[in-house]
């Protein structure tokens, strides 16, 4: 549980407790049969939704094959019913465990894939089934009844049951999915969706968060489906496995609210009575009613209110006055100091690296080192593979060859997320926050990314935000952060996994010379206390009064290296980069 | 004479691979325009083929506009009589809800507005399959030609291996490789052409060139629903379809344009082209049920060995 969310929590679990009685205590009301299926079935859809949002609300992992859970569900109670006459009180848990185990086995494959080829690849898994389903010969399963053990079977006669079995499901997946959203897991995931190259530098492996989403996705869907099946007695591969059903999760999470536990609820206890009772009403001359007025509901969401109903109600009515304050973490402890290298071993040793993209030489045979302590700059002109050193360096790019080693230990050949827990913190020439979250969470995520516990990694967040100057700010979104801000911020998150390396890609861009003075100052104070840099820019006179050494590099090659009054006096680096006019001035 | 059988089965195949091959080939330029070139993710372009069928079919039957045409020439020009049809639909969606999630509103966004591409998408395909149930109804119908039940036969080849080419198709498969010239020349060498490439490739340099991007892009769009529709009337002479015809299609053109790589017509084609043999071979081995598994079978294989760059920004700038 992360560090001042308590309250929200327990606020939210309050909101669920009231919710769920009195729902349940209408449905004890309720007398007409078919209004008694439409009260178990918002429950059911709503449930299904929850668990499509934790993958693709939280996660961003868009998918339109959750139908594939669903259907496993689903099928698994039904056949284990025909032919082992397995209760479904053991047969939605079975459901469960598969949904799972298929999970795993879609996600291997699946998350190497991004944005809309992983949405176009999902829908294919159900689709596939379905017809192998068909071909299997399952068209049309009915349940078989059990009379003489009817609880046992999960068979009553009363409807009012189901509709309490479906709320009290609901609850359960509410519940997990209050607990996803206020612990590391959920802020690992909003970041993913945020920005997932920020979220790997800052240390998150987002594969194996996906991954961990998808099954606690896929066994959530499952049990839907499962009970689904026992609701309506019988099932066909499109009833379960089809798109409508698939689009039936991602309608009422988007409708309702995408990324909020609320959303899902919403949108379920909305859609779907409207669209049963279109159904009902009107199925008989306009058959297919139900998907039309699925795909107005969506259609029309995402032009007026992209997030959903959840977001712009909380938006237009209970918008947050004043931006929370930094959480009590009691006293911060200095950062945990690191074993300095062997004396006369450097920090960082890079050799021989080079990268090539088809014919170009990006990087070419690139060799240098930092000792511990040390500002390094990195300049020269545009295209000389400054930043493409840094991405072969932190596991974006691969390296062809070469070798690059921080305290003796080989970082190339490792995943981004792999080098940042070796102690490489890294910003971008593009700022990469995760806009959405508050600065603090931004920050937290570095902390989190270097495997810190929950109070120890808001702890580090404190400590990084006053170490840049931002612990005021700590409560606004990052979308509303000036360019100078989000600089600090991107540093800050890279300092709260306590690196001992921070390699920063022009952080001075787009800074007027007084914010640049500003963020000079911080650097130089993290230098004071020991802090080992490699910063890539262009701003030479910042440079010169920052760095204790420079490299320079020229289409992919070091051209010079050296102390940076030597550096400027090179006639090669005049040439190639500083130009002339640099010289004259300089003479003046 | 089991061998005569194997290779009676392979040439049908092979001839049954070039011709409905081709006739995805030219439903895969649809979606090349659409997809591949102006990064539109689509997911209603299965639903724009099953229209292209609809359509076809009402204008040599319903309306009857086409019946002093006849049997054999009339579904084939009713094919290509869909095609303005369905073109001016594709427009007009374009113009009033894929525009507001593609093109210059969402360029350099963070993912593209493809998120927003693919709800909205899905909420068309989920209005016109299930409209179509309404409008269309769900029993499966046909375009009739009496072309579908006649074939050439050639052979015997080997023993007594005959090749079967159903006149249907065979027509078809003509139709489709014109149409796919013309729009090819089209494209590379008319000054609209060049224009919607351009628009297509980077809409805000277009705009500075002093070209109407949302125009051009309406008109992409347009292209590529036609072009999607007239696949559909051609491919209504010998399937019998229904509303929700387009699904099984949609992973199919898919398949193809990535296949082909995106952002080239010529390639969408051939991506078409090889899907369709695949499928006709796998009939040789697998049930015919079966058929539409494995074609999702080879989508999931090409998207995932496919290495990554192609696949437009999967490598990202940091």
């Amino acid at each position: 549980m992360r560090l001042g969310v308590g309250a929200q929590l327990r606020r939210n679990l309050t909101i669920l407790a009231v919710l769920a009685v009195v729902y349940s205590v209408v449905a004890m009301f309720v007398t007409n049969s078919y209004y008694q299926l439409i009260l178990t079935l918002v429950p059911v859809w709503a449930l299904f939704g929850v668990s499509w949002n934790i993958l693709s609300g939280y996660g961003g992992q868009l998918s339109f094959g959750h139908a594939a859970f669903f259907g496993i569900g689903a099928y698994t109670v039904t056949l284990g019913m025909v032919y082992w006459s397995l209760s479904p009180w053991l047969g939605i848990p079975l459901g469960m465990v598969i949904g799972g185990l298929a999970a795993v086995a879609i996600g291997t494959p699946t998350f190497r894939l991004r944005g809309h080829y992983f949405a176009l690849s999902m829908l294919a898994y159900p689709l596939a089934i379905l017809y192998v389903l068909q071909y299997l010969g399952f068209q049309e399963v009915s349940m078989p009844m059990h009379r003489e053990h009817a609880a046992a079977f999960m068979e009553f006669s009363q409807p009012r049951v189901y509709t309490l079995i479906a709320v009290g499901l609901l609850v359960a997946g509410v519940v997990i999915s209050l607990v996803i959203e206020s612990s590391r897991f959920g802020l690992a995931l909003l970041a993913i969706r945020q920005n997932e190259l920020a979220a790997e530098a800052a240390g998150i492996n987002s594969r194996r968060w996906k991954m961990r989403s998808l099954v606690v996705s896929g066994m959530m869907a499952a049990v839907a489906g499962g009970f689904y099946a026992r609701v309506l007695l019988v099932v066909t591969p499109d009833s379960v496995f089809g798109m409508l059903v698939s689009a039936q999760a991602v309608v009422v999470t988007l409708f309702g609210g995408v990324a909020s536990v609320w959303g899902p609820v919403i949108g379920a206890a909305i859609l779907v009575p409207l669209a049963e009772t279109l159904q009902a009403e009107l199925g008989t001359y306009l058959p297919g009613i139900q998907g039309v007025v699925y795909g107005v509901a969506i259609i029309a969401i995402m032009l007026l209110s992209p997030d959903g109903l959840f977001w712009t109600i909380r938006d237009r009515w209970f918008a947050h006055k004043t931006p929370a304050p930094l959480p009590d973490v009691g006293p911060v402890s200095p950062p945990p100091r690191r074993t300095p290298v062997r004396t006369g071993m450097p920090l960082l040793e890079v050799e021989n690296v080079s990268r090539t993209f088809g014919g170009l030489k990006a990087v070419s045979e690139v060799s240098f080192s930092i000792a511990e302590g040390e500002i390094l700059g990195i300049i020269g002109p545009n295209g000389a593979g400054k930043t493409t050193l840094f991405n072969v360096l932190n596991g974006v790019l691969s390296a062809d060859a070469g070798s690059a080693r921080l305290a003796g230990q080989q970082m190339l050949g490792r995943k981004t997320f792999e080098v940042c827990r070796m102690g490489v913190g890294r910003t971008f020439q593009v700022v990469r926050s995760f806009p959405r979250l508050p600065v603090l969470d931004n920050v937290i995520v570095g902390a989190y990314g270097a495997g810190l516990a929950d109070r120890a990694a808001t702890a580090s967040a404190v400590r990084a935000l006053r170490q840049v100057g931002l612990a005021d700010q700590s409560g606004m979104a990052a979308g509303q952060l000036t360019n100078k801000q989000l600089r600090l911020m991107e540093l800050a998150r890279a300092l709260a996994g306590n690196p001992r390396l921070l390699l920063l890609d022009e952080t001075l861009a787009g800074l007027g010379r007084e914010e640049c003075d500003d963020v000079l100052a911080v650097l130089a104070r993290l230098r004071d206390e020991g802090m080992t840099i490699c910063i890539i820019e262009h701003t030479m006179h910042a440079m010169m009064r920052l760095a204790d050494r420079f490299v320079v590099l020229d289409h992919g090659r070091v051209l010079a290296t050296g102390l940076p009054r030597a550096i400027v006096e090179d006639a090669s680096v005049i040439e190639a980069y500083l130009g002339k006019k640099w010289l004259a001035r300089q003479n003046v | 004479m089991d061998l005569e059988i194997l290779i009676e089965n392979v040439l049908n195949a092979l001839t049954a691979g070039i011709t409905i091959g081709s006739i995805y080939g030219l439903m895969c330029i649809g979606l090349g325009l659409i997809f591949g070139i102006m990064r539109i993710v689509n997911f209603a372009q299965g639903e724009l083929l099953m229209l292209g069928m609809f359509a076809s079919l009402y204008l040599v039957t319903g309306g009857r506009v086409l019946a002093f045409l006849g049997p054999y020439w009339g579904p084939f020009i009713g094919a290509i009589c869909a095609a303005p049809i369905v073109f001016a639909g594709g427009a007009l969606l374009h113009r009033f809800l894929i525009s507001r999630v593609s093109g210059l509103r969402t360029a350099g966004s963070l993912d593209e507005g493809h998120f927003g591409q693919l709800i909205v998408t899905l909420g068309i395909s989920l209005i016109l399959q299930n409209g179509g149930q309404i409008v269309f109804g769900s029993t499966p119908v046909a375009v009739r030609t009496p072309l579908s039940a006649e074939a050439y036969l050639i052979g015997p080849v080997y023993g007594g291996a005959m090749v079967f080419l159903n006149k249907a198709k065979l027509v078809a498969f003509f139709v489709a490789i014109l149409v796919a010239i013309v729009l090819y020349l089209t494209l590379e060498y008319t000054r609209l052409g060049k224009a919607l490439r351009a628009a297509a490739d980077n809409p805000t340099a277009a705009t500075y060139m002093g070209i109407d991007v949302d125009r051009a892009y309406r008109i992409a769009f347009g292209l590529g629903s036609g072009i999607t529709a007239i696949a559909g009337g051609l491919m209504a002479t010998y399937i019998s379809f229904g509303p929700f015809v387009g699904f099984d299609y949609v992973i199919i053109m898919y398949s193809g344009v990535v296949l082909g790589g995106m952002g080239s017509i010529l390639g969408a084609f051939w991506g078409g082209l090889t899907v369709g043999f695949v499928q006709q071979f796998s009939a040789l081995i697998l049930p015919p049920q079966l058929q539409n598994a494995a074609i999702f079978v080879v989508f999931l294989m090409i998207v995932l060995l496919r290495p990554q760059g192609l696949f437009g920004r999967s490598a990202e700038r940091a």
